[in-house]
């Protein structure tokens, strides 16, 4: 398939699968489990004995579990997050931009406002009126995310809706629900695969965040965000506590990125020919 | 000596050879022209002369110009002799000029560039260019930015800017394609006026063009030359069965072989009809006022006029797709009213739209069968599956297609075959009424012919009507019945096919006539054309919208709007109707 032969795709996908089968069978074959702590080994450099190959934490704990679990759970929120941002953005940007008019009008001036709320604020607003609780990260973050893409999503939608086909469409009678779901959302696809890819990556930044401030996934749950913010107050006696789960951190926004840039431009190319 | 020899030249893609083993010459103050349907290589050619292939592109042959060679010649060579000595007007004058730049300074840079020019004598030269290229007032155009000027203006920009460092070589890239048919008659002539300074490589897909303005011909057909020899003898006797093809699918208005009036029944009439948008401010744009006409079954009533004449808005209004401001239209005794969303089935069902970009009118993502068989699904929801394709597939048979073509998707199909399957998903429903919005424009001459063909066969089954819009009178000439000429939202005349063509009554209508190149070297006494270009609707001029330009305005013109009025059969809006006789003076 064509799609594999651009090499930023094939490359960061597969380095991004192989980040994701690590996470998700990592813990098994390891003998440790997330939770227990050695107080007899703290901050152990990455050494073979006890199999704790990315060392330990300063309570014992193993930190190649703890990293694997951290990759879970950012993975997940970005995820979850980008869904949240896919199903809610796409939906309300299409029917803004195809309905036009007032509605467009108002709908926009409503994602103009919530853009208008200081972000933090808000996070920290919602963790003090509700309990801490996991979920509000996504919550949160999804409520952020699918401003930009109801946007985009908008701003195509207003320009297929000018194109002759979906004219010839409501000439016929073809209905305006099913306009939307044959005539538009199939020819959206494109740009909303790429943006999709690029908003992981800021998910999983924005939950970083959050860990790191402590506003985030709470002890002993991990993300990566929150090793980075452990590793960070050890990072003078044990470097590889703050440099593993970073690294591992970097390599899978930039895996994201350079996904998203090759399908841009595979769908570009696509849209050329 | 010839001025450019142009020797086995072969352009490749990786595999795909674009042009191959062309060669053709052009010897000084000659006009060749490079003919050819779109893909035959021809714009290629002109590119690879100019050293402006894209680096993807192998280039293999000799291309020499004055002794030169040209092919891997060093890109400092190339800048000597573009523009200097080679001068090139590409279709579109939009893309070609710098929107950032003014006019002038566009202008100054080919001079200040090759040291044409210094100081004030720079400004006074271009100026002059300006002037001659036929800017009216050139001191003050010469401040312009270019989207400040109308599509003709760029175009005469254009040719002063190719033209300004007096080169040998003209290099035109089908430079009056995306004019109107007055427009193009006015760049023609300037391109005549300055044969015997410089040579001239002319690229058209039209016939017409050639026939008047070149010595010479060479015919392209994928990549490679078919026919050369000079204009005249080539027309008298092709000596390629594809110069042949080229020469029998270009429509002619001096045909003889034209329909007779139809006689069915009224099946649509549209009476004062009015569209209007909304403008900056508080201004409205009046696309339309005041047009009426009738349409009887069987019968194929053309709409011509320059863009902006509102043929397309009034379609639209008639559909339903825009909102009709005043009067109105009955369609077989029921009123087409409200927007098309509220209409009743049978209207949607009996009025179909063919548009003019078949590409844009497909889908992208959607196959051929459920295309064209959409519109069942939603008029006749009881169709069993299999018989909805049957239905599809009966349709792409009566465009001349099969069903091999089900499954495929639009960038799978060739312009032409896309443009059928346009027509065939707005046949399937088996419509009363079909309008084609410049349904073939788009087309080459070969593909437009025979859709052309189609659409005459279909109309001869199914006794079907046709509104035909178009700006080519030569198209209209032989397709339609009758004619309605529009200009700046207003009906000018309205007549039957042969009475038009051999006797109109409206001085706008003579000049859209005489626009019309006629593709053969014999046929040309040119007159000279329609001076100006149409005015903006925003700011109308008084009385009768066409004064400025007319040749026969009189003061009663300027004050007074004329109303259309019936004159031996034809419908026409002129105040000197009566007293001015428009028939061909031969």
């Amino acid at each position: 398939m064509s799609l594999l032969r651009n090499r930023a795709i094939s490359v960061s996908g597969v380095i991004l699968l192989v980040i994701t089968a690590f996470a998700l069978f990592g813990p098994w074959i390891s003998p440790n489990d997330y939770l227990s702590t050695h107080f007899d080994r703290p901050l152990l450099p990455p050494t073979t004995v006890g199999a704790h190959v990315f060392g330990t934490d300063d309570l014992g704990r193993d930190l190649f579990v703890r990293t694997m679990l951290g990759i879970r759970v950012t993975l997940m929120v970005a995820i979850v997050a980008s869904f949240v941002s896919l199903v809610i953005g796409v939906a309300y940007g299409a029917i803004a931009g195809f309905v036009g008019g007032r509605v467009d009008a108002a709908m926009m001036r409503f994602v103009d406002t919530l853009y208008a709320l200081p972000f933090i604020f808000f996070v920290i607003l919602l963790m003090v009126a509700f309990e801490r609780n996991f979920l509000l990260i996504f919550v949160a973050i999804g409520a952020v995310n699918w401003l930009d893409m109801a946007r985009i999503v908008r701003g195509q939608t207003l320009s297929l809706r000018e194109r002759e086909f979906v004219e010839a469409a409501r000439l016929t009678g073809v209905s305006t629900g099913r306009i939307i779901l044959r005539h538009i959302a199939p020819n959206l696809i494109g740009i909303v695969v790429v943006y999709v890819t690029l908003t992981i990556p800021q998910a999983i930044l924005v939950e970083s965040l959050l860990s790191f401030l402590g506003l985030g996934v709470q002890e002993p749950q991990t993300s990566l965000g929150a090793l980075v913010d452990a590793g960070v107050n050890q990072m003078e006696g044990a470097a590889w506590a703050l440099l593993i789960p970073a690294g591992l951190l970097a390599a899978t926004l930039m895996c994201f990125n350079f996904l998203g840039d090759g399908l841009r431009d595979f769908f570009d190319a696509r849209h050329v020919n | 000596m010839s001025l450019l020899k142009i020797k086995d030249l072969s352009i490749r893609y990786g595999d795909t050879a674009v042009v191959d083993d062309l060669g053709f010459s052009i010897s000084q103050g000659e006009s060749v022209g490079l003919v050819g349907e779109s893909g035959s290589g021809k714009s290629q050619t002109a590119l690879a002369v100019l050293g402006l292939l894209p680096r993807s592109a192998s280039l293999g042959g000799s291309i020499r110009f004055a002794g030169t060679e040209l092919v891997d010649a060093p890109e400092q060579t190339l800048n000597q002799l573009r523009a200097r000595r080679i001068g090139i007007v590409f279709q579109d004058p939009m893309q070609a000029l710098n929107p950032y730049l003014r006019i002038g300074r566009q202008l100054r840079e080919i001079l200040v560039r090759h040291k044409l020019a210094e100081g004030a004598d720079i400004d006074a030269r271009v100026i002059d260019m300006l002037t001659r290229v036929g800017l009216s007032d050139a001191t003050r155009q010469f401040r312009a930015y270019p989207h400040e000027l109308s599509g003709g203006m760029r175009q005469r920009v254009m040719l002063a800017s190719a033209l300004i460092a007096e080169p040998d070589l003209l290099i035109a890239d089908e430079p009056t394609t995306a004019l109107d048919v007055t427009v193009q008659a006015q760049i023609l002539a300037l391109l005549e006026d300055i044969r015997d300074e410089t040579a001239l490589l002319l690229i058209t897909h039209d016939l017409g063009v050639v026939a008047g303005h070149c010595e010479r011909m060479v015919v392209l057909e994928s990549g490679r030359v078919v026919d050369a020899g000079a204009t005249t003898s080539l027309f008298a006797s092709p000596g390629h069965a594809h110069t042949r093809v080229l020469l029998n699918a270009a429509p002619r208005i001096d045909s003889v072989n034209i329909p007779p009036p139809a006689t069915g029944a009224l099946i649509l009439g549209v009476e004062a009809a009015a569209v209007s948008y909304k403008a900056f401010g508080h201004e409205r744009l009046r696309a339309v006022q005041d047009v009426s006409f009738s349409l009887r079954c069987g019968e194929t009533v053309a709409i011509v006029g320059e863009s902006g004449s509102g043929k397309s808005s009034f379609v639209r209004a008639m559909l339903g797709l825009v909102p009709m401001e005043a009067g109105r239209a009955v369609y077989a005794g029921a009123p087409l009213q409200g927007p098309v969303e509220r209409r009743a089935k049978k209207q949607r069902r009996d009025l179909q739209l063919v548009f003019q970009d078949p590409v844009s009118a497909l889908n992208p993502q959607m196959r051929v069968r459920k295309i064209i068989g959409e519109s069942l699904l939603v008029h006749e929801p009881q169709l069993s599956k299999s018989a909805r394709v049957a239905r599809v597939i009966e349709a792409l048979e009566q465009v001349g297609l099969n069903d091999s073509y089900l499954r495929r998707y639009p960038h799978e199909l060739s312009g032409g075959q896309a443009q059928r399957v346009a027509i065939a998903r707005a046949l399937v429903l088996g419509p009363k009424v079909l309008i084609c919005d410049e349904a073939v424009a788009a087309l080459d001459g070969s593909v437009r012919g025979r859709v052309l063909e189609l659409l005459r066969q279909v109309q001869e089954d199914t006794g079907l009507s046709i509104i035909f819009i178009s700006h080519d009178l030569a198209v209209v000439r032989s397709i339609s019945h009758r004619v309605l000429v529009m200009y700046m939202g207003r009906l000018v005349e309205l007549a039957d096919n042969a009475s038009l063509f051999s006797r109109p009554r409206h001085p706008y209508t003579r000049a859209l006539i005489d626009a019309v190149p006629v593709p053969d070297p014999v046929v040309a006494p040119k007159k000279a054309p329609l001076r100006g270009e149409v005015p903006s609707l925003l700011n109308p001029p008084s009385g009768c919208a066409f004064h400025p330009r007319c040749e026969h305005a009189t003061d009663i013109c300027a004050m007074k709007p004329p109303m259309a009025r019936d004159l031996e059969g034809t419908r026409v809006a002129c105040h000197r109707a009566e007293e001015i006789d428009l028939s061909r003076r031969t």
